[in-house]
């Protein structure tokens, strides 16, 4: 709904007539009114230089009598006055009483026109061009060009597998000069890095002298570049497009949650791009969550769950090893036992292992927090998706990561019998590996192998954040939903399942079937999801708490940048 | 509903039964007659014996990728035969051609290029959708195999049965 106190203007399209609320940009009330116009400069996040001429347009206004007032035509609306040239509409805000024709024959010949000259130096190579299947140029041609080419003179040559930064690579001759990209990384990125040499026919997009495109959102450039000029260098050549299953889902690798689409063909994942979604990522995401997927195709995945005997992890079924794990863990007492939960955990698994400290009487609960060097655009300096969801559901008053020293010391002293770690590695908060292997209960859930899951009694492998469903609350307390795409490798099972048979297990609840059951459940007792379930999240997600009720995780001076900080974790996380 | 088909009404040369006997003998004392006059040949001795020379030109067999008179391997790995073929027989991995290679402009090339031939039903699709002129069908028909990972053939396989083809488009050497 516009803003009551925003003025709304008549605007007249393609004969019928409107209201837009001031500032909206023709080219937008035209989408709105259903008569969408080809654009290729134009993006509604970026500035509008007009310079791709292809949202050409017919636009007029009330043609006004003697007394400066509009006249009016027989059906009692104004008569418009066409101005006699096409305009652009995407440099224009609509005004009282405009009129726009998208479909004249005049708009048409010039859309037909300007296709022509963009594809007069394009070269003919869709074959290999890796934006083919999502490529404007190609959709546009269809939709408003020609079939044929009239032009028979050589095409110009230009630069091609231009490394313009370290996941970014350029084919000149494909690009048509729209500089979306240069807009984005001198607007959102703030990292003025391309621009555009010689002029005329010759025209090149290049990096300033000096520099290159390695800022942390460069990625953003490939998918607003409307062509296949700028690919990714991880994506360029490994799969078309046109295959790639789109599973709606968002980031894990920090605590904006951007979300996210994740581009998968037969269980393998390929690629994840940004969705747009203006109360979290807008419509970009950065390049270190983008790319931090590969840890789920690792060596590494723990693939079976295995229980120790005779010293060594031997492969068991999932049955015995559930049983064996609640066996391990019934014989101490609560006070002897410890877990530790992930901040990467959802919702729905930590509501379980809430259940879990219930029932077994645990007092030492815990996330390990992650911190790194965060920016002012969207990467946050809290690395775990899920620190707000945690705190919410396991009340951990006193801020993430509190008790940790209080779990390494007592795991360090001998106190502690049994550990529970969920996705995290005891050694990160200095519990020693001696005392990990000496723990008679050190139950592991986790998706890959690290240096503690050789201690372990029980593996019990889990599935990563494409493997599974379930909700999250982001850092600004927005509860949004991940989604699976493809299937875990394995025997690996979902979380909430290995949590839920564990609890069973354990003699706790036994009517939870579905994660929506877990929801349900949850919703009763935490207030902030009361009356929600996992459909009414939505895919946009839904705001519910306020970011400064949970105080944030202690900083960490050290993790300077995001090399640093990565550097720092176990290798594949 | 029910439909009651009349009995036709026959006249009394069909009743009689007798004139249809003879037109049937005659037909066989042809075929006697033919026989014994060496004029007939019904069956060719397969495999021994071959109709290959007499398949025509639209023919369809086995599908196969072909190289130019340059020696390149025409397939871009485009996939778009991948997506077209109806029973999903294609399956191809595809790669950067090193920029050290004579032919890097082309920039992308088929790692691996797999035709199931199990699934394969001869349809030409893929040879009809290459916008490369890289995948034809070929005469070969007689495709066997004890196992089914002998009936997948691979980029070798498949390179080996295409063969050269002459007067294919050469559209990557020509200034694009
Ligand atoms: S001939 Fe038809 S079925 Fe066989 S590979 Fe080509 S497209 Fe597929
Ligand atoms: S359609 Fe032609 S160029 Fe494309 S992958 Fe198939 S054989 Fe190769
Ligand atoms: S979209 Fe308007 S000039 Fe490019």
């Amino acid at each position: 709904m516009p803003d009551p106190v925003t003025p709304m203007f008549n605007v007249q399209i393609d004969g019928v007539w409107h209201q837009f609320p001031k500032g909206t940009r023709v080219i937008e009330a035209c989408e709105q009114a259903g008569s969408y116009v080809p654009r290729y400069c134009y993006h509604k996040k970026l500035s509008s230089p007009g310079n791709c001429r292809m949202c050409l347009i017919e636009m007029g206004f009330p043609k006004l009598g003697p007394d400066r007032k509009p006249e009016l035509g027989a059906d009692g609306k104004p008569i418009i006055n066409w101005m006699p040239r096409p305009q652009i509409s995407c440099a224009q805000d609509v005004a009282e009483g405009m009129g726009v024709r998208t479909n004249s024959a005049l708009v048409k010949e010039c859309q037909r026109g300007v296709m022509e000259f963009l594809l007069i130096n394009h070269p003919l190579d869709c074959p290999i061009c890796d934006q083919a299947g999502e490529c404007r140029l190609q959709e546009f041609s269809v939709d408003y060009g020609d079939s044929k080419s009239r032009f028979l003179e050589n095409k110009v040559k230009k630069p091609k597998n231009v490394v313009l930064g370290p996941r970014v690579t350029l084919d000149d001759e494909r690009c048509i000069l729209c500089s979306r990209c240069i807009r984005f990384c001198h607007e959102i990125a703030h990292d003025d890095v391309l621009g555009f040499v010689d002029r005329g026919s010759y025209t090149v997009l290049t990096a300033h002298p000096g520099k290159r495109l390695e800022n942390n959102y460069s990625l953003n450039t490939v998918d607003i570049c409307p062509v296949g000029a700028l690919t990714s260098t991880d994506f360029r050549f490994k799969m078309r497009v046109w295959f790639l299953k789109e599973t709606k889902s968002i980031c894990t690798s920090c605590a904006t949650g951007c979300n996210t689409i994740i581009g998968t063909r037969e269980d393998v994942i390929y690629r994840q791009t940004p969705r747009e979604n203006d109360a979290v990522n807008s419509c970009w995401m950065c390049d270190y969550g983008r790319l931090n997927f590969y840890y789920l195709q690792s060596e590494r995945r723990l693939l079976e769950p295995q229980i120790r005997s005779e010293g060594k992890l031997v492969a068991a079924h999932w049955p015995i090893a559930i049983a064996q794990a609640a066996l391990q863990l019934k014989q101490f007492s609560g006070p002897e036992i410890a877990i530790v939960a992930s901040g990467r955990m959802t919702n729905e698994e930590l509501w379980l292992t809430l259940q879990l400290v219930k029932i077994l009487g645990v007092e030492l609960i815990d996330i390990v927090p992650r911190i790194g060097a965060g920016d002012d655009i969207l990467l946050s300096t809290d690395r775990n998706p899920n620190t707000n969801g945690a705190h919410l559901i396991l009340h951990l008053d006193s801020g993430p990561g509190a008790s940790l020293p209080a779990i390494a010391e007592a795991v360090n002293s001998g106190r502690l019998k049994a550990l529970l770690a969920l996705g995290e590695n005891p050694i990160r908060f200095g519990v020693t590996p001696e005392k990990l292997a000496n723990l008679p209960a050190f139950v592991v859930l986790d998706i890959l192998s690290n240096a503690a899951t050789e201690h372990a009694t029980i593996v019990l492998p889990a599935c990563g954040f494409a493997e599974k469903r379930g909700s999250t609350v982001n850092g600004d307390g927005r509860l949004q939903r991940l989604n699976r795409a493809v299937r875990a490798p394995g025997e690996a099972r979902d979380d909430w399942e290995i949590l839920r048979d564990l609890l069973q297990a354990l003699g706790g609840t036994d009517s939870l079937y579905s994660i929506e059951d877990v929801f349900r459940q949850m919703a009763e007792a935490v207030p902030q999801f009361a009356g929600l379930s996992l459909s009414k999240i939505g895919d946009l997600g839904i705001h519910v708490m306020e970011a400064d009720e949970c105080p944030p995780p202690p900083f960490d001076p050290e993790a300077a940048d995001i090399e640093e900080a990565e550097a720092k974790r176990p290798p594949g996380r | 509903m029910s439909v009651t088909v009349p009995r036709p009404k026959l006249n009394w040369r069909e009743r009689l039964y007798l004139p249809a006997i003879v037109a049937g003998l005659a037909i066989t004392f042809k075929h006697f007659k033919n026989m014994l006059l060496g004029r007939t040949k019904v069956t060719m001795q397969y495999p021994e014996q071959k109709w290959d020379s007499s398949l025509p030109d639209y023919y369809r067999g086995a599908p196969a990728l072909v190289r130019d008179e340059d020696g390149r391997v025409r397939c871009v790995a485009c996939q778009l035969c991948e997506f077209i073929c109806p029973p999903r027989a294609i399956k191809i991995i595809p790669d950067e051609i090193p920029s050290n290679d004579r032919f890097a402009k082309v920039e992308k090339y088929p790692e691996e290029f797999d035709i199931d031939m199990i699934r394969c039903i001869f349809c030409g699709m893929c040879e009809e959708v290459c916008p490369e002129q890289a995948i034809f069908l070929r005469k070969d028909y007689a495709i066997t195999g004890f196992t089914r990972a002998e009936m997948v053939h691979h980029k070798e396989k498949l390179l080996e049965i295409g063969g050269v083809m002459h007067g294919v488009v050469l559209k990557w050497n020509e200034k694009k």
